[in-house]
């Protein structure tokens, strides 16, 4: 490559020789030069400038080949679409332990309005006032007509609505699909179920969330897509529940309580066969929270998980049973049983006056307070404590249920020795008919731990030793004996050994002070069968007052156990379990076959 | 004798203006501009109803205005593209200077209209956005500084003329009008890429600008959510997009029929951004293909005028003007078809806006004024490359 040097030196050399300018002969250079960069940046602008021109087309091309594209594509009918991640619809059912459906989905309709959209928003209005009575017109229209672009109408509606709706014509009203949360049986396990009702909401679909019960607490595990449908199995038998409904609810009428519970539950596997709590409500129409008083007088409130109450004398076996699990007594020991006992400025009292001992199967068999309070003290307040914590009693149970934790026991804050005696006869701890259950449970399945649970279980639970296996036998010996000869006669099933221990609490009164003297809590805590138990029934009435005799009667042994009976007799066989009868020898003649 | 005492006459030596004009003027794109601007009258009749109602005037208030600034805008069109381009160029420059100051006292005098952005200033009768004459003047000026940084020994054009964009992208994406700002960056990257630009600094540059983007996405509220709109797949129908495509997809080939559309009356801008719109739901594709194919008319072929040209001021300020007017048709367009993130972008001419329509004269009258067939000296030009080589 030859270099052009930027000066024509030699040139301006010989102009200098010669004496003519050089300047003249570098502007003529200067010149060449400048007209020789302008034609090639002149060259390249113009390959430049085709490019350009090509892009320009290209780029109309591609507008024009994109609008042909989508005027030839069919429109949409407009709806409002929901950025972001889609609301996931399906939610897994709920079913029993034998698969029957306790909860689960259908297919409803929301309804919508896009005002702007209305031909004539006043024929709506009066329209939809018509056919929902609930809303209102003139409020309807205002909407209709104001600057709204999207207004809810309802969020559910049914299939006549629909086509109600549907009639009027107006290209302003839409309906959006909608999944709804059915529980089937009505208000049956309602306290257990809890309810659903909508969370994030869309036009297309909405989240149905749980606000109650196992909804709430499986809530993550019920929308999980990852289950795939598949149903939550709870221990929850649905025949079982709806005899025990019913009969409890029988029995709270005839004994005039204004609430009651009972839990049902298999002794070894901790699983809950049923749970009432009445008064109860319709999970598919869930009342509103009370927002004044009492939250335990509201059909919400679960009495049998939420309900802490002072039991009453179903806690004597505890301390019986402890007693003879550190060798302090045999069931043949004599205990003294002279009332009052003294203690301080405290008295305790017996119902009745039973003599002066007892043996400590009587003192279970009449429900001597003085005789247990004087085991009791034999034990003393830290080996109690102790006992009662392995049993459960001082922490709230760990039931499947977002209530669970509410229902905490109420424990005395100072554990003195009178608090012990009052204890050892269910006064002075307050807890739940389920932590009940569960107490009975893991005293007399042999004498290990049980927790209390609402999922189907297919092993039994081996929890932790509470006692041993023979005083656990000899525990449930004196509970069939309570019913046999002791307070608890009505309690006798026949054919299915029915042990239990009776209960009958005063009411504490609300603002402290002392007790009621004619507001009691009756608990019946059950086993069935003695000899072989599989089945903890508690049922607790609270309020209640038998008066078919001369003078109102309020003890458990005439309240509580005659429906706690009349419930073993109607649930025993739906358990599947087979009275035992009295074989009678077979009389003379020989049924042969063949 | 009055010769002799005052001298002869000077000789003319030159055509009358408007004869020499109309031979020389690129007639072509003067065409296809006016039959652009019937269509925007025509699809102002369709559009502008709704909001006239809305606002309590005349069903066709938008529509006489827009004929007036129309015409107003086409007589300085045809105005300035009589000027030599030195005179462009000496006007241009005065008229850039005022409109540079105009945005820079935007922030201070300015309205925005509760649409949250300060772009205009309210005169009462009518709102003036200064941004919109500033484009051109801004390209002029350009093509000025780096036709001068050709010259040996001539000033850095280049370095002075990417500082002064850079401000001027400052003040729009402070309003913030991010379309604006884009645009007059497109405008100079494009005189830049036509006046010799090292390809390697091209890419550079386009890398920079994906960056000052992901920057504004992460910053600018207004900004990110517009990009979000466009990048969902489901175009929520309920935005102005949605209906921008419903429209479009109603109006099919040959469109429900004149004055039967439907989106003028759920659009708030259907006069202005989403004009594109009512023309493809009211005339159907067809119509749309037609201002496509005039827009392009009007770009290629100045764009291969250009390619002719000798001077390069001329050469680059042409390139900048084609260039700026087709891209705001092509973002405009490219927003309602969705192949573009939705940007405030007017179509030039076509919609209604009295500061858009007048600084659109304007930038196509400088235009065609810049395309006006010139003696090049073909001959000398292949005499003096053969002495070159």
């Amino acid at each position: 490559m030859i270099r052009t040097p930027l000066r024509p030196l030699a040139r301006v050399l010989e102009a200098r020789d010669n004496g003519d300018d050089p300047a003249l002969i570098e502007a003529e250079n200067k010149r060449l030069r400048h007209e020789a960069m302008r034609d090639k940046a002149r060259l390249r602008a113009e390959g430049r400038l085709l490019v350009l021109g090509a892009m320009f087309f290209c780029a109309f091309m591609t507008i024009g080949i994109r609008m042909g594209a989508l005027a030839s594509s069919e429109p949409e009918e407009p709806r409002a679409a929901v950025a972001g991640n889609p609301i996931i619809g399906q939610r897994s059912d709920i079913v029993d332990r034998n698969g029957r459906i306790l909860a689960t989905n259908l297919e409803t309709h929301s309804l919508y309005a896009h005002p702007q959209d209305m031909v004539d928003p006043e024929f709506a209005a009066a329209e939809l006032a018509h056919i929902f009575p609930e809303l209102d017109e003139e409020k309807l229209l205002a909407n209709f007509t104001g600057d709204r672009k999207f207004l809810w109408i309802r969020k559910q509606i049914s299939p006549e609505q629909l086509q109600a709706v549907h009639d009027i014509g107006s290209p302003g009203l839409l309906f959006g699909p909608r999944e709804m949360r059915l529980y089937p049986n009505g208000p049956i396990a309602a306290h257990i179920l809890g309810g659903a009702s909508y969370g994030r909401e869309g036009v297309a679909s909405a989240e149905v969330i749980g606000v109650a019960g196992v909804e709430r607490f499986f809530d993550a595990y019920l929308r999980d897509p990852a289950n795939e449908g598949a149903p939550l199995e709870l221990s929850i038998d649905l025949t079982v529940q709806a005899a025990s409904e019913q009969v409890l609810a029988g029995g709270m009428s005839i004994m005039n309580a204004k609430g009651a519970t009972s839990v049902l539950m298999n002794i070894d596997t901790g699983e809950i066969i049923s749970m009432v709590s009445l008064p109860d409500f319709d999970p598919n129409n869930r009342p509103p929270v009370l927002t004044t008083g009492d939250q335990s007088d509201s059909p919400l409130f679960n009495r049998a998980v939420q309900g802490v109450y002072e039991l009453g004398s179903v806690f004597k076996i505890f301390t019986i049973a402890q007693a003879m699990d550190l060798n302090l007594v045999n069931p043949e020991t004599l205990i003294d049983t002279t009332g009052p006992l003294t203690w301080g400025r405290f008295k305790i009292r017996d119902f009745r006056n039973y003599g002066p001992e007892l043996t400590t199967t009587d003192i279970i068999v009449k429900s001597s307070n003085v005789g247990t309070a004087r085991i009791a003290n034999m034990i003393g307040a830290d080996r109690q404590r102790e006992f009662l914590n392995s049993l459960g009693f001082l922490e709230p149970t760990t039931v499947e249920m977002v209530e669970a934790p509410t229902g905490k026991p109420l424990l005395p804050r100072n554990w003195s020795e009178i608090s012990t005696m009052t204890i050892s006869y269910g006064h002075g701890l307050s807890s739940s008919p389920l932590h009940l259950a569960a107490g009975y449970a893991s005293l007399l399945n042999g004498g290990t731990r049980v927790q209390p649970t609402l999922l189907r279980q297919d092993t039994v639970q081996t929890g932790d030793r509470v006692v041993r296996e023979a005083v656990s036998t000899r525990s449930r010996d004196m509970l069939r004996q309570v019913v046999e000869r002791g307070t608890a006669s009505f309690g006798e099933v026949a054919g299915y050994k029915v042990g239990g221990k009776t209960g009958t609490a005063d009411k504490p009164r609300e603002r402290g002070g002392g007790y009621y003297d004619d507001k009691v809590i009756a608990t019946f805590a059950s086993v069935f069968p003695a000899d072989d138990p599989q089945y903890v029934l508690i049922v607790t009435l609270d309020e209640p007052v038998e008066s078919s005799g001369d003078e109102p009667r309020r003890t458990a042994g005439w309240t509580a156990v005659p429906v706690a009976a009349e419930m073993i007799r109607r649930v025993a066989p739906l358990l599947g379990m087979r009275p035992e009868v009295e074989t009678l020898e077979p009389i003379g003649v020989t049924l042969t076959s063949n | 004798m009055t010769e002799m005492v005052y001298g002869t006459v000077p000789v003319v030596s030159v055509d009358p203006i408007i004869p020499r004009w109309w031979r020389t003027v690129d007639k072509w794109t003067l065409t296809c501009v006016f039959v652009l601007f019937g269509i925007g009258l025509l699809l102002g009749l369709a559009s502008s109803p709704p909001l006239a109602s809305k606002n309590g005037l005349e069903p066709f208030h938008y529509v006489m205005r827009q004929g007036f600034f129309g015409g107003l805008a086409l007589a300085t069109m045809l105005v300035v593209s009589m000027m030599s381009p030195q005179l462009v160029r000496r006007l241009a420059v005065i008229g850039f200077v005022c409109a540079f100051v105009a945005v820079a006292l935007l922030p201070i005098f300015g309205t925005d209209f509760g649409k949250g952005a300060t772009r205009w200033y309210s005169l009462g009768f009518a709102s003036l956005q200064p941004s919109e004459f500033l484009k051109p003047g801004f390209v002029v000026v350009t093509a000025w500084l780096l036709a001068a940084s050709q010259d040996i020994g001539g000033p850095p054009g280049k370095t002075y003329s990417f500082v002064l964009t850079v401000m001027i992208c400052a003040m729009l994406a402070l309003q913030p009008d991010f379309g604006q700002a884009c645009l007059v960056l497109f405008a100079w990257g494009v005189m830049y890429f036509v006046g010799g630009a090292p390809m390697l600094l091209l890419i550079g540059i386009a890398g920079l600008v994906v960056m000052a983007g992901s920057f504004a996405y992460s910053n600018s509220e207004h900004f990110a959510r517009r990009i979000d709109g466009f990048l969902s797949p489901d175009v929520d129908p309920t935005t102005q997009l949605g209906y921008a495509s419903t429209a479009i997809r109603e109006g099919g080939l040959f469109g429900v029929g004149v004055g039967e559309g439907q989106v003028k009356w759920s659009l708030p801008d259907a006069h202005t951004d989403f004009i594109i719109a009512v023309a493809a739901e009211e005339y159907g594709l067809i119509c749309v293909l037609a201002i496509l194919a005039l827009y392009t008319t009007i770009v290629v072929r100045s764009l291969m005028r250009l390619m002719k040209e000798r001077d390069p001021f001329i050469r680059l300020a042409g390139t900048g003007l084609a260039c700026a007017f087709g891209v705001q048709a092509m973002i405009n367009m490219g927003v309602a078809v969705r192949l573009l993130p939705a940007k405030g972008m007017t179509l030039p001419f076509v919609s209604y806006g009295g500061s858009s329509l007048i600084a659109g004269g304007i930038a196509v009258g400088m235009l065609l004024a810049f395309t006006r067939t010139r003696p090049q000296g073909e001959m000398e030009d292949v005499l003096m490359r053969r002495i070159g080589r």
